[in-house]
């Protein structure tokens, strides 16, 4: 027993010493992201394009080595990001937090951005408050209202007067239901009905019977990505919901690459509003899309623009500061600048160092024999409305 | 009033019958051997895997790969049983716990590493989609197939059980070990057959869920809870239990959802606990 | 066997005799002081893996003494997590009476819910302990106004403990705050389980229809060790909260309850020092092989269990105690 217990004791002990020691020429960017469980595959598409990136621009910026270390929190876990961030830069010595694909793992991690006074670049988690943390984050994503809101006043504007709305009840899609609902009830629509299902819900087809029990004139949807919007799509089609006569509207997650092809022809005619999507059509977008399929043998989503963008972010700031990696200057190097990226021309406003962007309005076709998201209408130079607000 | 309620029954039904095929392989064995098989759900994810792959990538007709997925998931819990399983039926049942998890852990980590962490797509054929209306009540194609499946699976069980001689030897061995083996009945290799079948039946539910569902290596984990839920409501060893408590849990998950939204997630779980406290032994079980 | 017939023999001696502190015992405690000198960066960990210990001996408590398996003793967890930063965010961060709020309120469910844990057992007591923390964790979700829902507690600030220490980068005050916490807890557990109470329940778990016929009161005893082992688990889930300073419905989840018990059966159970060891090794493990290998470290993590249950039955102390015995 005693020597047993001695023995698992510095048995622990040794394992934990075997951190690496560091040299000073290169530059660390530690990458929180959930790499396994439930959100595996954003994680996984993320890492597609920060690999993609390095490979295409060289792991060398300002003179110095980029060096990734890649830690996995498993899923909403804002206990484990943050001390992972707090390890990344007392042990790894990191220079630069990235990653962060969920919002209360971005908010725990925030604390230790402005505490360790590290740049960190979001790549994904999109609920508003996020930049408002540290004043060293900046966020080259999307955040959900600007996506909903700009999406509710256009519904508005293209005809539609009530809506039913129907979405998963936890923190993003309250967001997304309170940005479209605000901003197509100020534009003076009607809200019919509304209802929250569970996030873990693996069968819509109570909820679309009372959707057409109420035959709205369109049908506002916000599921997380995964196994939800093909579940729900399929349901539609079973209650012989036609997204081509009663509108059905939601935010991209719901007509993904992978949600469609499971959903296949029931999708055709469903309108949804994103800022990325692999068939956008612009030069520089084939070009990457075609980089990415060779590289990682699928197409990019958001989580590989976010990631893409973010490390674009990164290697600019530092080749303005000449490889100087302290949080100030990265973050006066990150404000106000301006790029095209494949999802078209994009900046970080200097006030929020949050991401000003196109949003795109897509009806999923078949082209090709393939269903795409066809983008029909955009809204140009979206900035985050709460945020805005917010100032005034 | 009373179209909704039939829709809302049906497809209750139909989720019902989805958890009962998921979930009656485990509530057999451990009835039978007081084998705690946590990782009975990497062997329905393993079924929805051959499918996947047999549709998609070897263009299998739907039907033909339903019975791959049984085939495959029953030859994987034969070799784990052989290899891992065997040495531990007079372990405690937390050591079991232990082992199977950890056979969970591996399966997911697997799966992620050989198809990746997307969701996987499934195109079941046209005459199984869409919807047909019948007085009024919209009735989906799938799940009027998923409800046939069930009840022809429920059937054979019932009359294996009932009629064949291994079905006598397994009753016997569910209703009391000891007294079993000293007839002479080869409880251990009984139970061989039956946890290589249930795991089968288990394989076959994978294969079925994707549709309704959807399959991801996460899969392992998110059904486990159901699978348990539907075990301990309807009793250890019992199918007829086994399909009560199945179909009850489907019924008042959907019909929760589409009356008292607000209660939602709610519901299952206060219907279980009500049950179980009701009724500790299950629905149908005898201890 | 010989230990058996000296407790039938006199009952106060064995337990006196099982109260005495063994050197290993010791130098285990004196070895969890290390990470200050050996592995300063690693302090959070260290800190998190005393938290998940403290958790884990709540549970040893329930399961290994008194045979009540649980799938959802996180409500405990979350519950004392929740009642913690709540404290916070209402302006009160001093850690201490965080500490004195997390566990009442999760102690008063615990002895509220113990009744029906006491009157159940096997599969449908491990059901019913699941859906409870279910449908705590979706009350949670639910209670956005309470708790953030999902997104999370926000506007947790702890002040400085004992109003000098700061819980710094380093989590030099995390370590030494969960450590403290740790051992006093420890060893009130310690002194409880050597006690006449303790020994009782250990009876209630090896014959729990024998206990109530020589005239133990089983279910009051079990009752009991519920509530206690609610609030150490709601003590624990404080610590998380304060030296985070972050709380999330995953410290109620499902995972977070199977994390604790497989911990618990790796480490070994009704062995107090069980917990302990299995929260070391695997967190220490799932943090080495995370690092190494993000996305498919679950793979070595399951086969570390496997070959647990294969070459150490009975968890890892449990596995080396027999092996010596047999040598």
């Amino acid at each position: 027993m005693r020597t047993n217990l001695i023995a698992l004791g510095s048995l622990a002990a040794a394992l934990l010493a075997s951190s690496p020691t560091n040299a000073q020429q290169t530059i660390k960017i530690g990458l929180i992201m959930p790499y396994s469980g439930q959100f595996a595959d954003t994680a996984t598409q993320m890492d597609n394009a920060i690999k993609l990136y390095v490979k295409q621009k060289g792991d060398a910026v300002g003179g110095k080595k980029i060096e990734l270390i890649r830690r996995d929190t498993g899923g909403v876990a804002p206990d484990v990001a943050k001390r992972l961030a707090q390890e990344l830069i007392v042990r790894d010595n990191v220079d630069i937090l990235a990653g962060f694909v969920l919002t209360p793992n971005a908010l725990a991690a925030g604390d230790v951005s402005a505490e360790g006074k590290k740049l960190m670049v979001v790549m994904n988690a999109a609920t508003s408050v996020i930049t408002t943390k540290s004043p060293y984050i900046v966020r080259t994503s999307v955040t959900t209202p600007q996506l909903n809101e700009s999406f509710g006043s256009w519904a508005y504007k293209t005809g539609v007067r009530k809506i039913y709305s129907m979405v998963s009840d936890f923190g993003p899609a309250h967001d997304a239901e309170g940005a479209f609902h605000r901003a197509f009830k100020e534009a003076g629509g009607e809200i019919v009905g509304s209802v929250r299902f569970p996030v873990a819900n693996p069968d819509f087809s109570a909820f679309v019977q009372r959707a057409r029990d109420l035959n709205p004139e369109a049908i506002y949807i916000w599921v997380p990505g995964g196994v939800q919007p093909a579940a729900i799509g399929k349901a539609l089609a079973e209650r012989g919901i036609d997204p081509r006569k009663t509108r059905i509207l939601g935010q991209g997650e719901l007509t993904e690459e992978e949600a469609l092809k499971s959903m296949g022809d029931a999708g055709l005619g469903i309108i949804t509003v994103y800022h990325y999507d692999y068939n956008h059509d612009s030069p520089l977008n084939r070009e990457f899309v075609r980089a990415y399929h060779d590289a990682s043998g699928r197409n990019p989503n958001i989580y590989s623009i976010g990631g893409y963008d973010g490390m674009h972010l990164i290697y600019e700031a530092l080749k303005k500061t000449g490889g100087k990696t302290d949080a100030d200057s990265l973050v006066a190097a990150a404000k106000g600048m301006t790029w095209e990226s494949p999802r078209g021309p994009v900046s970080i406003d200097p006030e929020t160092r949050d991401i000003v962007q196109t949003v795109y309005i897509r009806r999923v076709e078949k082209v090709g024999g393939q269903l795409r998201n066809v983008e029909f209408d955009k809204v140009e130079n979206v900035k985050d409305p709460v945020k805005a607000r917010l100032k005034k | 009033m009373l179209v909704p309620i039939l829709g809302v029954l049906f497809d209750g039904f139909a989720y019902g019958m989805l958890l009962f095929l998921l979930s009656v392989g485990l509530s057999v064995t451990l009835g039978m051997m007081n084998f705690v098989n946590l990782a009975h759900c990497s062997f329905a994810m393993l079924g929805g895997y051959v499918t996947v792959t047999l549709t998609q990538r070897f263009g299998w007709p739907f039907l033909a790969a339903l019975p791959a997925a049984f085939l495959a998931a029953v030859m994987a819990s034969v070799v784990l049983e052989r290899t891992l399983y065997r040495r531990l039926y007079r372990g405690s049942a937390l050591d079991q716990c232990l082992l199977t998890i950890g056979v969970v852990f591996i399966s997911v980590a697997v799966a992620a590493y050989v198809y990746g962490t997307v969701q996987q797509p499934i195109h079941t054929p046209p005459y199984l989609r869409g919807s047909v209306t019948f007085m009024g009540v919209t009735f989906g194609v799938y799940r009027l197939f998923l409800i046939g499946v069930g009840l022809l699976i429920t059937g054979i069980l019932v009359a294996a059980l009932e009629y064949t001689r291994f079905g006598v030897q397994v009753r016997a061995a569910v209703d009391n070990q000891r007294m079993a083996r000293g007839l002479g009945i080869d409880v251990d290799g009984a139970f061989a057959v039956t946890f290589a079948l249930g795991s089968g039946l288990a394989g076959l539910g994978g294969a079925l869920a994707i549709e309704m569902v959807g399959l991801d290596p996460a899969f392992a984990f998110t059904y486990l809870v159901y699978v348990l839920i539907v075990v301990s409501v309807g009793g250890l060893g019992s199918i007829g239990g086994s399909l009560a408590a199945a179909l009850l849990l489907g019924v008042s998950d959907v019909a929760g959802k589409y009356y008292v939204p607000e209660l939602g997630a709610f519901l299952i779980y206060l219907v279980m606990v009500a049950l179980l406290m009701w009724r500790p032994a299950g629905l149908l079980g005898r201890r | 066997m010989t230990s058996a017939v000296q407790a039938a023999a006199d009952p106060r001696r064995h337990l006196a005799a099982q109260r005495r502190w063994r050197r290993s015992e010791v130098a285990f405690w004196l070895a969890t002081l290390l990470p200050f000198l050996l592995v300063p960066s690693h302090l959070q960990l260290a800190s998190q893996i005393a938290i998940t210990a403290l958790f884990a001996v709540s549970l040893d408590l329930i399961l290994g003494y008194a045979g009540i398996v649980s799938l959802g003793h996180a409500a405990f967890f979350g519950l004392g997590a929740y009642a913690a930063g709540l404290l916070s965010k209402s302006g009160w961060g001093e850690p201490l009476s965080g500490l004195v709020v997390a566990p009442a309120v999760a102690g008063l469910v615990g002895y509220a819910t113990s009744f029906v844990i006491a009157r159940t057992r096997h599969l449908a007591l491990i059901m019913i302990t699941l859906g409870l923390g279910l449908l705590l964790h979706e009350a949670a979700n639910r209670a956005h106004w309470l708790t953030g829902g999902a997104d999370g507690l926000q506007g947790v600030r702890m002040w400085p403990l004992l109003g000098h220490f700061k819980f710094d980068l380093y989590g030099y005050t995390a370590y030494g705050y969960s450590l403290v916490v740790l051992f006093s807890i420890f060893l009130v557990t310690r002194r409880l389980i050597h006690s006449p109470f303790g020994l009782s329940l250990r009876g209630i778990r090896e014959n729990p229809i024998r206990m109530p016929a020589i005239g133990a009161p089983s279910r009051s005893h079990l009752r009991t060790a519920y509530t206690i082992s609610a609030v150490i688990a709601g003590i624990a889930g404080a610590l998380l909260a304060q030296t985070t300073e972050t709380v999330s419905l995953g410290t109620l989840d499902f995972q977070r309850s199977a994390e604790v018990l497989v911990i618990l059966i790796l480490g070994g159970t009704g062995r107090l020092y069980g917990g302990l060891i299995g929260a070391i090794i695997f967190m220490v493990a799932r943090d080495q092989f995370s690092g190494i290998n993000p996305q498919y470290w679950y793979f070595w993590i399951g086969a570390l269990l496997v070959s647990v249950v294969m070459f150490l039955p009975n968890g890892i102390l449990g596995g080396l105690a027999s092996r010596r015995d047999e040598s």
